[in-house]
């Protein structure tokens, strides 16, 4: 027996190996998918569905379930409340998470890393569930229940401490020399921020633009305890409201109010991804 | 245009570490000057005290009249080229060169105009709409110096502008630098770890260690007589032979032969220990026997294009010489290397240079 038969006799086994551990990978590939896509076909069939169940089905077409959708009152003023609350979570954590991370990333403070940390996280706590009854009390002693200021502040506070902390590996990521060769050019600290370091990081102000708009755009708890009047509902709450009086869900209208709900937040991403492509350099230091 | 005095100046950092010390020193109007030493040595502290990105802990900085030393640095009127040149990469040429104007408030039709033809003098007319990344690092070396001279600065602070060029480019950026410096006139301080830039660029130049200054001259006078050992190891292509010798009758013993003294007459006593200091490019190669000469067997010989440098192993020292291109020895062979008596120095045991008089 040569050598060469040898191998092929070996390899007969191999081979037969190599392709069952194939197909079992793309068998669990396909589950994976399965279960992530179904959700998605759901979302985009239901609601064009004259009698949407559980399943995903286009069995009875039609487009009058939007027209229903907004004969309730707050269907239009709930997504426009959660535009509201959303779009000042961004100006509001955008613009001091801005400040405070570029001062964080230049200014030596004892302990800087310690304090990130810490601030992170004691923001999973905030946001979280577990305090929401300080937050209560707190909201309500600075007469902040049923405001529209209340339910950005409390959102804005619990997204804070994250976006300081990716801010400032994207401010860190700036050259000190590009600064310092503006400061003999005679720039202040504000010009400087505003001429070349904020253009810099543009890429990481648009990632955390996005992540805070996503966060306040989804956030269901805070609006939920907050809120009485339901004019100002946002709405990851509204959504809570198309049930029966028995506590049925309508799916009709359930699923193209979900519709209009995802929108924004996948074309605010696709903008993004078109024009910064989310390319995050700078990976997280210690 | 002006003078840059440094007086008793002190850079102490937090850690403790004393940057510069007590270091005093002036440079004319007008002059090239550059700073020249290993890295840590402070000549970048230096600069950016200068520049007053980094406050002295004692002492003065005075540019013309003015002390500066508390100023800010926007209010020094000087200009500084980075190593990395610090161009902003979502400005355009045109926008970088014209950034230090708009700051100074010039109004936008005006700076443009200036942009364009401080650029347009140093051949970046064809780039003024590119961005720094689209640019080689020869162009985005320009564009940092056209920025720097569009503010008309007093002083122009240079730290290592060249050291991020290939080699054959920073040849060309040095004639280029020079020719500008003295078409603008413009007081020069430069910094540089690279001895063979300072020799070729400066009118004076001040060599630097652990924070204080070794010695200040023209290149000529660095070059030729090195004021210790510290500058006379850091300067030169090739280092310099330094070679343990003492005192004895009238003459040198160095490696067990005895050398006649060089040029001059010297205060030094019989059994003096001193250290005999000649470039290789000052030394002279015999393949025949020669008193005045140091022995060696031919270990190495590195062709350095038009000359070579031999190394060569004598008696407990080893020694090297430049020959010209046709005349280098083969390995194994002996020759003797017979030091230029004019250019050969003498350095007392704390390492200073012994003055001939």
């Amino acid at each position: 027996m040569s050598t060469r038969d040898l191998a092929r006799l070996d390899a007969g086994p191999r081979r037969a190996h190599r392709l069952v551990n194939r197909v079992l990978t793309y068998l669990f590939l396909v589950l994976v998918a399965v279960f992530f896509v179904v959700p998605v076909l759901w979302l985009l069939t239901a609601p064009f569905n004259r009698a949407p169940s559980f399943t995903v089905s286009l069995s009875q077409p039609t487009l009058q379930n939007f027209p229903d959708l907004f004969k309730n009152p707050y269907s239009a003023s709930s997504l426009l409340n959660s535009a509201i609350y959303s779009l000042g979570s961004v100006v509001l954590v955008g613009g001091c998470a801005g400040f405070a991370a570029y001062a964080l990333s230049r200014v030596e403070v004892p302990g800087r890393n310690l304090i990130l940390i810490v601030l992170l996280l004691l923001s999973s706590v905030v946001t979280g569930s577990a305090a929401i009854v300080p937050l209560y009390f707190i909201a309500f002693n600075l007469h902040l229940i049923d405001t529209v200021p209340g339910v950005i502040l409390l959102m804005s506070g619990g997204l804070l401490p994250a976006a300081i902390f990716i801010l400032k590996d994207f401010m860190d990521g700036v050259p000190g020399s590009y600064e310092e060769s503006a400061r003999v050019f005679g720039a202040n600290p504000l010009q400087i921020l505003r001429d070349v370091v904020a253009p810099v990081v543009r890429p990481g102000l648009a990632v955390i633009a996005v992540w805070i708009f996503v966060n306040a755009w989804g956030n269901f708890l805070i609006p939920f305890v907050i809120l009485r009047n339901p004019a100002l509902d946002p709405a990851s709450v509204q959504i809570f409201s198309f049930q029966t009086s028995g506590g049925q869900a309508v799916l009709r209208t359930a699923a193209a109010f979900a519709l209009l709900y995802t929108l924004p937040a996948v074309v605010l991403y696709l903008v993004v991804q078109r024009r910064y492509g989310f390319r995050f350099y700078g990976g997280i230091k210690a | 245009m002006a003078q840059v005095r440094i007086e008793d100046l002190t850079v102490q950092f937090s850690g403790g570490t004393r940057a510069l010390d007590r270091l005093d020193l002036a440079i004319e109007d007008g002059e090239f000057f550059a700073l020249l030493g290993p890295s840590g040595c402070g000549k970048t502290t230096l600069l950016r005290t200068i520049a007053g990105l980094v406050l002295p802990s004692a002492g003065r900085v005075v540019i013309g009249d003015r002390d500066v030393t508390r100023l800010p640095p926007g209010d020094r009127n000087v200009a500084m080229v980075f190593q990395d040149y610090a161009l902003y990469p979502h400005m355009t040429v045109a926008e970088n060169i014209a950034y230090p104007l708009k700051v100074r408030r010039v109004e936008r039709s005006r700076r443009q105009e200036m942009a364009l033809s401080v650029g347009a003098s140093l051949g970046l007319g064809e780039l003024m709409e590119r961005r720094p990344a689209q640019l080689s690092g020869g162009q985005q070396q320009r564009v940092a110096l056209a920025r720097a001279i569009a503010t008309r600065p007093d002083v122009f602070l240079l730290d290592e502008p060249l050291s991020n060029l290939d080699a054959r480019l920073r040849l060309e950026a040095r004639t280029f630098l020079k020719r500008l410096q003295g078409e603008l006139g413009i007081t020069t301080v430069y910094v540089t770890h690279d001895q063979a830039e300072a020799l070729a660029m400066a009118h004076r130049m001040a060599v630097m260690d652990r924070g204080v200054v070794r010695q200040v001259g023209t290149p000529v006078e660095v070059f030729q007589y090195p004021a210790n050992l510290f500058v006379a190891q850091f300067t030169g292509s090739t280092p310099m032979n330094l070679l343990p010798a003492r005192v004895d009758k009238g003459a040198l013993t160095v490696g067990g032969r005895r050398l006649p003294f060089p040029s001059g007459s010297y205060r030094l006593r019989e059994g003096d220990r001193v250290t005999v200091g000649v470039r290789p490019e000052y030394m002279d190669l015999s393949t025949v026997e020669r008193h005045d000469g140091l022995p060696g067997r031919v270990a190495v010989v590195e062709s350095l294009g038009v000359t070579s440098l031999v190394t060569l192993e004598g008696e407990g020292i080893s020694f090297q010489v430049v020959v010209p291109e046709n005349r280098a020895p083969r390995a194994g062979e002996r020759g003797w290397a017979v030091a230029d008596p004019a250019r050969t120095l003498l350095y007392d045991d704390r390492g200073e240079l012994i003055r001939a008089f």
